[in-house]
């Protein structure tokens, strides 16, 4: 080993040649390295020094968060946030659980069925779930006599709106660590005599301890950070993401909305490192040869099952039947007659259909340019040769926007692309800064699902080609995009539904043109106008439904093309 | 051996001086090796021995820290792959899966100012040449293992390249499938006369396969030679434990030409040894003989059978034995001599230690 090291001191160290292929690799790193920077980096950063900066651009110091800790409205927010973050976790990780497990350790009939149902959430503006709670729970609700007496408007409806709008997550999470189980741990367990309930405390939950532990973090992080619940339904109780849009949008004091969404940062940026940590023991767990477990039918298990998962999907579906009947209603509650009255989107403030049609532009330019930004850069990031430092940073800076809420994203990008000497400052209220908040806000996990799909790969296709002297594009283009093909189209399809129901970011950069129908709902239910919102709502939902559905058929069709070559 | 090595004139590729650090570890520990045109190299050794990091340093794929590597006279050092004159293959075939055969196997040679049915016809050359003609409309995922992997042979050697590298290429087969491929790569190459080196952790698949190995532990070259001369001469201790089965026996030199093991004088080679030096005894157990022998021969002494293994085709005896204490030998005996003989358990026997085949090693050797 010292010989060795004192040759390597004694002998010149060879500094390998870069290939023309290796040169372009990494221009084309640079150039979505800089985009993540001017994205993502530099507007977090001006967000920073704003919040130490007083009106007039002086250094003040942490005068401003002296002076938020100080005003007692503005703290007793944090305390509002955590509690609803809290219940909200507590609540949908128990659900979601019972729910994953119904799915995986029971033979209830049409689990693909309820599966898809549990995903209805995700296709649809976080407040909608707020609006239908208002014409189930309001002042005039459908049903407001089962609430006793208490107001839907505060923690109550900010919570059930939560763990809707959370549950999806946790359940996608919670199945597929339900689904790693190995029936080995149960038959020994078995055949050393343990009850059902030592089983289960003692196999299933050490099994997916880690599955929950990210779900946990994943809802406490969504809760904490959603604007549009608590924006619709949230009456005077205030939390820190509302907060926020308060302090720009209403009383135009950026510093202060600068000190809050620093504060926000915080339990983002720890649940996102947690969520590494356990991501990583979590893949340790899988073993080659684990032998799946195979449900068996159990009557009386399986009928509870069935009725739980009934319920917890007329809850999903019921909120939206809510919404489109609210949205048919021509005066509620005074006319219930039906009519599409409210989808004349044009005769009311909000944007009007134009904001409909600019979603759908918005939401193609994200998922055609995005995806084209993401998988490439994740190819860089894991078949570059060399460049290590270079691949590192990269990859750093790609896995940053998971942990920045999208309220604090869209407001770092008023400190940069709005401040008078950027040179980018034109693209203020444009379509493509949209496109390019919204690509940025998404990134990780679609960076994730590229990476994913890349590692599937053989390692040695890169190695091979630059054998046969074939430039790196040519393999990129013949062989790891058709193979990645599916992996692609959910990435495209990921970033479709997401800029469809997006409000956070967007909601502090869409300009006079370039209204969009997520922004809209919320500024027509600010307006009153709950019934126009439902309706714009659902137009969201049908729009993301209906691709996804294409999705599912596009997969299909492309899985039978493929199916050739495919190793299954 | 083989021709190829006694060919006179500059070896093929010179690598010298080669190390390799990964952070403060060292992989490869001052390499030096000259390999010749046409030559089969085998780089053996067990995992973690530095040969496939030797390897990808060769082709490029992971550049040495320090050392030089020349091919055909030039000074490759620091060339990245596609630069290099290489063509390689993997245990895990790469393949690409969305690819017929024959676009596989033609992907080379495009961009190459070679016209479509000329491809073809090259193509078809290089199926039939690896025994899989007809096949080229097929993807890879439907042909085995072993087909697999002829095709990445066809692929690799489809721009004829210099020199072949073979990354541990049939180690993922079948152990029936991969005796029959080694005799096929094996006859491919002398047909190609392309120079190639294998990486293996397989000996037999080594003695076999190789114009000459060279054995690799702990980032070092352990001995470069012929199979032959490895199995018969293994120069360090380490080898001759690695390659085939050998007996391990403390001892010390008593006078020139003589070693004790126990109590028993052994007459042997000693190499120069000073008197008195402590040295482990190597033999084979395949040279140890029990039939014919009397006790006047050199090198003879009286042991019991106190353990029998069937194997097969031979037997392994354990032979325990008053004069040599606590070491015992094994000695492998053939299912006829055992016939002839009938030798069972418990039986005493006159066992010889043919002087030729002893081997000497200084100090002690520790070997699981």
């Amino acid at each position: 080993m010292s010989r060795a090291a004192a040759e390597v001191l004694s002998a010149p160290i060879v500094k390998p040649k870069a290939s023309r292929d290796d040169r372009m690799m990494r221009a084309f790193m640079g150039v979505i390295g800089v985009y993540l920077l001017v994205s993502l980096a530099l507007p977090l950063y001006v967000m920073l020094s704003k919040s130490l900066e007083d009106h007039d651009g002086a250094f003040v110091g942490i005068a401003n968060y002296i002076e938020y800790f100080s005003t007692p409205a503005l703290a007793y927010s944090i305390n509002n946030s955590l509690y609803i973050a809290t219940v909200t976790t507590v609540i949908t990780v128990v659900l979601a659980f019972t729910f994953a497990y119904a799915l995986t350790r029971s033979c209830i009939p049409f689990k693909g069925l309820f599966k898809s149902i549990t995903m209805i959430p995700i296709l649809v503006p976080s407040l909608l779930p707020g609006i239908a709670l208002v014409y189930l729970f309001g002042n005039q609700g459908l049903i407001t006599g089962l609430l006793m007496g208490n107001s839907i408007y505060g923690p109550i409806g900010i919570v059930i709106a939560e763990v809707f709008f959370t549950l999806p997550h946790a359940i996608i999470i919670i199945i597929t660590s339900l689904s790693i189980a190995d029936s080995r741990l149960y038959e020994a367990a078995i055949s050393l005599r343990a009850s059902k309930l030592r089983i289960f405390f003692t196999v299933t939950i050490p099994g997916c301890r880690y599955g929950l532990i990210s779900a946990a973090f994943v809802v406490f992080t969504l809760a904490i950070t959603d604007f549009g619940a608590p924006k619709v339904i949230g009456g005077d109780f205030n939390v820190l993401a509302t907060d926020i849009y308060k302090q720009v949008i209403g009383q135009q004091n950026f510093e202060m909305g600068a000190v809050v969404s620093v504060v926000l940062l915080i339990p983002a940026v720890l649940a996102f490192m947690v969520d590494r940590v356990v991501q990583r023991k979590q893949v340790a767990l899988l073993s080659a040869r684990a032998v799946p477990l195979e449900p068996q039918p159990k009557r009386g298990f399986d009928l509870v099952m069935l009725g739980y998962v009934v319920l917890v999907s007329i809850f999903l579906i019921g909120m939206l039947a809510v919404c489109q009947y609210a949205a048919l209603v021509k005066f509620y509650p005074y006319d219930l007659s039906l009519g599409l009255h409210n989808y004349r989107f044009d005769v009311m403030d909000g944007g009007g259909w134009d904001a409909y049609y600019n979603s759908i532009k918005m939401a193609l330019y994200t998922a055609f340019f995005g995806t084209i930004v993401v998988f490439s850069g994740a190819y860089l990031v894991e078949k570059g040769r060399g460049f290590r430092h270079g691949r590192a940073a990269f990859q750093f800076l790609a896995m940053m926007p998971m942990a920045v809420p999208g309220l604090v994203l869209g407001l770092a990008y008023i400190f940069f692309f709005n401040h008078p000497d950027n040179p980018l400052g034109f693209l203020y209220h444009t379509m493509a800064i949209l496109v390019i908040s919204t690509i940025t806000h998404f990134y990780t996990v679609s960076h994730l699902t590229a990476l994913t799909a890349l590692k599937q790969l053989d390692a040695e296709f890169e190695a091979v080609a630059s054998s046969l002297k074939q430039p790196f594009y040519k393999t990129f283009v013949r062989v790891t995009v058709p193979v990645c093909l599916p992996a692609i189209l959910d990435i495209s399809i990921y970033l479709f539904v997401n800029a469809m129901t997006t409000v956070s970011a967007v909601i502090f950069l869409y300009g006079p043109d370039t209204n969009l129908a997520s922004v809209a709902v919320l500024n027509m239910d600010d307006a009153g106008d709950i019934a126009p919102a439902a309706a714009m709502g659902m137009m969201i939902f049908y729009t993301a439904a209906g691709v996804r559905v294409l999705h599912y058929f596009g997969s299909r069709w492309l899985e039978r093309r493929t199916q050739a070559w495919r190793v299954r | 051996m083989s021709e190829a090595q006694q060919a006179p004139g500059e070896p093929y590729l010179r690598i010298s001086g080669l190390t390799k650090m990964f952070g403060p570890f060292a992989a490869l520990k001052d390499i030096s090796l000259e390999i010749f045109e046409g030559e089969f190299v085998c780089f053996l050794g067990p995992s973690g021995c530095g040969k496939t990091t030797l390897l990808r340093a060769i082709a490029g794929l992971d550049i040495q820290t320090t050392g030089t590597v020349e091919q055909a006279g030039c000074d490759i050092s620091a060339l990245p792959p596609a630069e290099r004159d290489f063509g390689i293959v993997f245990q895990s075939y790469a393949l690409f899966p969305n690819m017929s055969v024959a676009k596989n196997v033609a992907y080379g040679l495009e961009n190459r100012k070679m016209s479509k049915a000329d491809i073809r016809r090259r193509v078809n050359e290089l199926l039939e040449l690896v025994g899989l003609p007809e096949q080229g409309d097929k993807y890879p995922s439907q042909l085995s293992g072993g087909q697999q992997q002829r095709i990445a042979l066809a692929r690799a050697i489809a721009v004829s390249p210099g020199l072949l590298l073979l990354d541990e290429p049939l180690s993922a087969l079948d152990a029936k499938v991969r005796v029959h491929l080694r005799h096929e790569v094996k006859s491919l190459q002398r047909r190609l006369g392309i120079t190639t080196i294998m990486v293996t952790h397989d000996q037999e698949e080594a003695l076999t396969m190789a114009d000459r190995i060279v054995v690799m532990d702990h980032g070092k070259i352990e001995q470069i030679g012929t199979p032959l001369e490895i199995y018969r001469e293994p120069g360090t201790s380490f080898v001759a434990d690695f390659i085939g089965t050998m007996n391990f026996v403390p001892g010390s030199v008593r006078g020139p030409g003589r070693v004790s093991m126990g109590e028993l004088e052994l007459v042997c080679d000693t190499d120069g040894l000073a008197d008195g030096a402590h040295v482990t005894i190597a033999v084979r157990p395949e040279d140890i003989v029990v039939q014919g022998v009397t006790a006047e021969d050199e090198n003879v002494y009286p042991a019991q059978v106190c353990g029998l293994e069937f194997l097969g085709s031979f037997v392994r005896a354990e032979l325990a034995s008053e004069v040599t204490g606590e070491s015992r030998l094994l000695a492998d005996l053939s299912i006829n001599l055992m016939r002839h003989q009938s030798i069972a358990e418990g039986d005493s026997l006159l066992v010889r230690v043919p002087k030729e085949h002893i081997r000497i090693y200084r100090g002690s050797v520790s070997h699981e």
